[in-house]
């Protein structure tokens, strides 16, 4: 299942130092970028519960893989409309997992995806609205088996 | 990635009806944080952003980070005013971006 391009392999072979210095701009967000930047988001505000409905299983046996969904009960018109969405797993390596930009077009603030988890945890899920609101869900994960190659 | 990305759409509608969208794409989503049998980090490279537009206007964007899992899984909704074509994106690390195109029509 695991393959490699022609061109990483080069890249591998090719020496550390081409390696190295591709790495280092294209790590992982540093633990003190992600703070800076789920601050940006939050703006130090704690979101207000019970409007985001989240999805995660209770128990996932492969880290590598789990689904997560939300359903935001929020309107979709272009006068009030959910902006937002920040997912937030607080043990990964970096706990930033992704960012979801919603539209009046959307038709409703909903999404799912598959995440990597590197050991049990809680996953935080938070909503921006456009009249200026902030919402969030949290539930824990219990993880079997981590996933982040670690 | 070389194959198509895969999606999952209504090809109709009621006017105003709000569609499921599902997406799939074939990607490693290299984190940066697993080492190569000779124990070298594997540079990251992902897919670090999604768009979805609709007639050319913003339907539903996502900034993608590591901790999406491989073969990024996307699922989402819009809501179909009028027919037309869906355009979906996704964008490497290293620049390239893979389009793809859905149409829609409303009855």
């Amino acid at each position: 299942m695991r393959f490699i391009s022609r061109r990483d392999a080069v890249r591998l072979i090719g020496g550390t130092v081409l390696a190295g210095s591709g790495a280092a701009e294209r790590s992982w967000a540093t633990p003190a970028q992600d703070s800076a930047e789920i601050g940006r988001f939050t703006d130090g505000r704690t979101g207000e519960p019970g409007k985001i409905a989240l999805d995660v299983p209770e128990i996932a046996e492969n880290g590598n893989s789990v689904t997560l969904s939300f359903d935001i009960d929020h309107p979709m018109t272009p006068e009030r409309h959910v902006t937002d969405v920040l997912i937030v797993a607080e043990n990964n390596p970096s706990p930033r997992v992704a960012t979801f930009r919603f539209t009046p077009m959307s038709g409703r603030a909903t999404a799912a995806t598959r995440i990597r988890l590197a050991g049990t945890q809680a996953v935080t899920v938070m909503a921006k609205t456009s009249d200026g609101k902030l919402l969030m869900a949290q539930r824990q994960v219990k993880v079997t088996v981590g996933g982040c190659g670690g | 990635m070389a194959e198509k990305p895969r999606i999952r759409i209504p090809k109709q509608a009621a006017k105003n009806e709000v569609v499921e969208i599902k997406t799939l794409i074939a990607h490693l989503m290299e984190s940066g944080q697993r080492k190569d049998p000779s124990g070298r980090i594997v540079p990251r490279k992902i897919i670090n952003r999604f768009a979805c537009s609709f007639n050319g206007k913003p339907v539903f964007e996502c900034e993608l980070e590591p901790a999406i899992a491989a073969n990024p899984y996307l699922q989402f909704s819009a809501r179909v005013e009028e027919s037309g074509v869906f355009s979906f994106s996704w964008t490497d690390d290293d620049g390239s971006v893979i389009t793809a195109e859905e149409k829609i029509t409303v009855v």
